[in-house]
């Protein structure tokens, strides 16, 4: 008799033991639904069928034939971000084909500063600037792999970070094929281009796309067919950058050569 | 001494102005090498359990609790490299369902809790028991707290620890199998670094990871058996070490396959490729991993299943063997973390990582994580030693 009871005994302690794991569990993911929804922002991972909404889908496009390289775009960002020394929310690239066939391509210090003279003008082709900044994929790589949801596709279409959320582990820095993130060494957190969202949100235009002196930066709301973007996006071929990785990236480039990375 | 671990110094074409800093250091190296060290000791310790296989019976404990050792090292690394470490708990809190990094507390806590913890205790129950019985003072505190109160050790009451423990091991083997493979997985889903981006990453990590933990048994059992001047098991050396060569031939043949097909494929990624893996990482890839750590130790171990050689011999030359083999794992851990990052996105720039001696992210910081498991692990021995020798007669003595 002491037999069987001390074997239920076991028992007892096992599924004890298997009761209080599952209940840690539920505990747990009850506390992060609970943390979810008591937080202020919203964290959308999908983006909301804006046709419903009524909400905005914000993008840029850029028009690579009217950048002169000046830098202003990126300064401007750097000063309106807070953008800690040698990190970039947006930078210029400059390419340069020579007359033998090699590609130039170089962005120093993003190209705040604008580009020095130092390839001779009859080995030059031709020479163009590529501004780049955050995509704001659709389908970003760098939203999926956080572990947290830190990062989120807005319901106006920014892929935005949250930086009290974020908690500093990089993975989005290595799944973004552009290389648009940074790590900001003061927040200690993932870092990105938002379009300027505490602007956007109060009608006013991304810093880049205020100073830019040629109007190579346009910006605007997709869903709105009146919209610069999206009128210049109607009226021009226009190419987003990888296409082939089907991150559904926003930013609209025309005249993008085969030469830009 | 760095010259192995340093890449070349110099930089070549263009790099993204935000791809200057590596992000992913020495330490996210340990991680995937720590991990894989524990799934390959415990595939190797349910050989035993689950498949019988007697000859390699004197390592089943050691293999346990060296699994159990570097377990719980293994978040080390990556709860250090963290921006905010107090905020890594949100990992299990609000896990992201998309991201594979999201199953890691869960992963881990799961293998640790539910697989190896109650493995070790049903495994060693009965010694707890008897342990406490003829302890005095602090540890017989010690080892009734860990029996958890249940005394019983008849015949009836064994046999269930031992049915457990096998169900438990038998769980175990895919638990260690998701372990690791999900490591791979974190790499090979990253579609924009096609260096990562395969679906074979995670098989090729799993394999690694067996040939690794097993070396790692290996060398432990000879090393231990020196140290405590016991008689060592040469059919057990010899058993293991066949075990070691059929995953080497399995690991090594998947990583060539790998190579093969990214050059037959020959991507828009073949140049910067090439470049990456014939300039910086020449001597860790082709030298380190892959001759030194693999064909070597492959040949080796090959030859030595018709050699005729003196038991010592024997014992001396796995011993290398599974050095060499520890040593290739750990240079492949870093061909993948960090040979990933030494290439622009752009495909048209190489970059370079600089490893620092000192630091929260250097070699003396990455030696330092490396070396706490045997800490751990000689606590654990003390504890609970592993030894059937010791074992035996203390349980003799205690009765």
């Amino acid at each position: 008799m002491s037999e069987v009871k001390r074997k239920i005994t076991r028992e007892e302690f096992l599924w004890t033991a298997v009761k209080s794991t599952a209940l840690v569990a539920l505990g747990a993911a009850g506390y992060g639904v609970f943390n979810k929804a008591s937080t202020g922002l919203v964290r959308k991972r999908d983006l909301l069928d804006r046709k419903k909404t009524g909400k905005q889908n914000f993008s840029m496009a850029i028009d690579i034939e009217k950048c002169i390289g000046c830098g202003l775009c990126v300064e401007a960002c750097s000063k309106e971000n807070n953008v800690p020394a040698d990190h970039y929310r947006t930078w210029i690239e400059r390419y340069v084909i020579k007359k033998d066939g090699t590609v130039l391509i170089e962005s120093p210090q993003g190209g705040m500063h604008g580009f020095s003279d130092d390839v001779h003008e009859e080995d030059v082709e031709r020479a163009f600037f590529v501004p780049k900044l955050c995509n704001q994929c659709e389908h970003s790589p760098c939203t999926q792999v956080c572990p947290v949801g830190a990062t989120f596709n807005s319901e106006e279409g920014v892929v935005l970070v949250d930086y009290d959320y974020c908690i500093g582990c990089r993975y989005c820095i290595q799944a973004c094929p552009y290389g648009s993130r940074f790590w900001n060494p003061v927040k200690k957190t993932a870092d990105k281009c938002t379009l300027c969202y505490h602007r956007i949100m109060n009608g006013q235009l991304p810093a880049c796309v205020e100073v830019c002196p040629t109007g190579a930066r346009i910006f605007g709301d997709l869903s709105d067919p009146e919209s610069p973007v999206s009128k210049f996006t109607k009226e021009n071929q226009t190419m987003a950058l990888k296409p082939h990785l089907q991150t559904g990236a926003k930013v609209a480039y025309k005249g993008l050569s085969k030469e830009v990375v | 001494m760095f010259t192995l671990l340093q890449t070349a110094s110099s930089s070549f074409g263009y790099i993204l102005p935000n791809e200057a800093e590596l992000q992913w250091s020495v330490l996210i190296v340990l991680y995937p090498y720590l991990t894989g060290l524990v799934a390959g000791a415990f595939i190797l310790a349910s050989l035993v359990r689950v498949f019988n296989a007697e000859a390699v019976k004197p390592t089943y404990r050691l293999a346990l609790l060296t699994a159990l050792a570097f377990l719980i090292c293994a978040p080390l690394p990556l709860v250090s490299h963290l921006g905010h470490p107090e905020r890594g708990y949100e990992i299990m809190m609000t896990p992201h369902t998309s991201s594979a990094m999201a199953m890691f507390g869960y992963v881990y806590l799961w293998y640790l809790l539910v697989v190896l913890l109650l493995e070790v205790w049903f495994d060693y129950r009965k010694d707890i028991v008897l342990m406490g019985q003829r302890s005095t003072g602090l540890m017989k505190v010690v080892y009734n707290a860990l029996a958890l109160g249940l005394k019983d050790i008849s015949e009836k009451s064994l046999a269930f620890d031992e049915r457990a423990g096998r169900f438990l091991t038998i769980i175990g083997i895919p638990s260690a199998v998701l372990l690791h493979g999900y490591v791979g997985f974190i790499f090979g889903s990253i579609k924009g670094n096609p260096w990562w981006s395969s679906v074979l990453m995670p098989v090729i990590f799993l394999l690694s990871a067996i040939v690794s933990g097993i070396a790692m048994v290996l060398l432990l059992y000879v090393v231990t058996s020196n140290w405590r001047k016991k008689q060592i098991d040469v059919r057990c050396v010899s058993a293991v070490g066949r075990y070691l060569m059929f995953a080497l031939i399995f690991d090594l043949t998947l990583e060539m396959l790998d190579i093969t097909h990214r050059i037959y494929e020959a991507g828009e990624w073949l140049e910067i490729l090439k470049l990456l893996s014939s300039g910086h990482l020449i001597e860790t890839m082709f030298i380190g991993q892959i001759f030194i750590g693999a064909v070597v130790p492959l040949v080796a171990l090959a030859i030595m299943q018709a050699a005729k050689m003196s038991d010592r011999e024997k014992v001396w030359a796995h011993s290398v063997c599974s050095v060499l083999v520890l040593l290739g794992v750990l240079l492949m851990r870093w061909n993948v973390v960090i040979g990933g990052q030494l290439f622009s996105k752009t495909l048209s720039g190489l970059t370079t990582y600089r490893l620092e001696l000192v630091g929260a992210e250097g070699i003396l910081a990455a030696i330092a994580i490396l070396a706490l498991p045997f800490v751990i692990l000689w606590v654990l021995v003390k504890l609970l030693p592993p030894w059937d020798d010791d074992s035996k007669t203390r349980i003799q003595m205690a009765k």
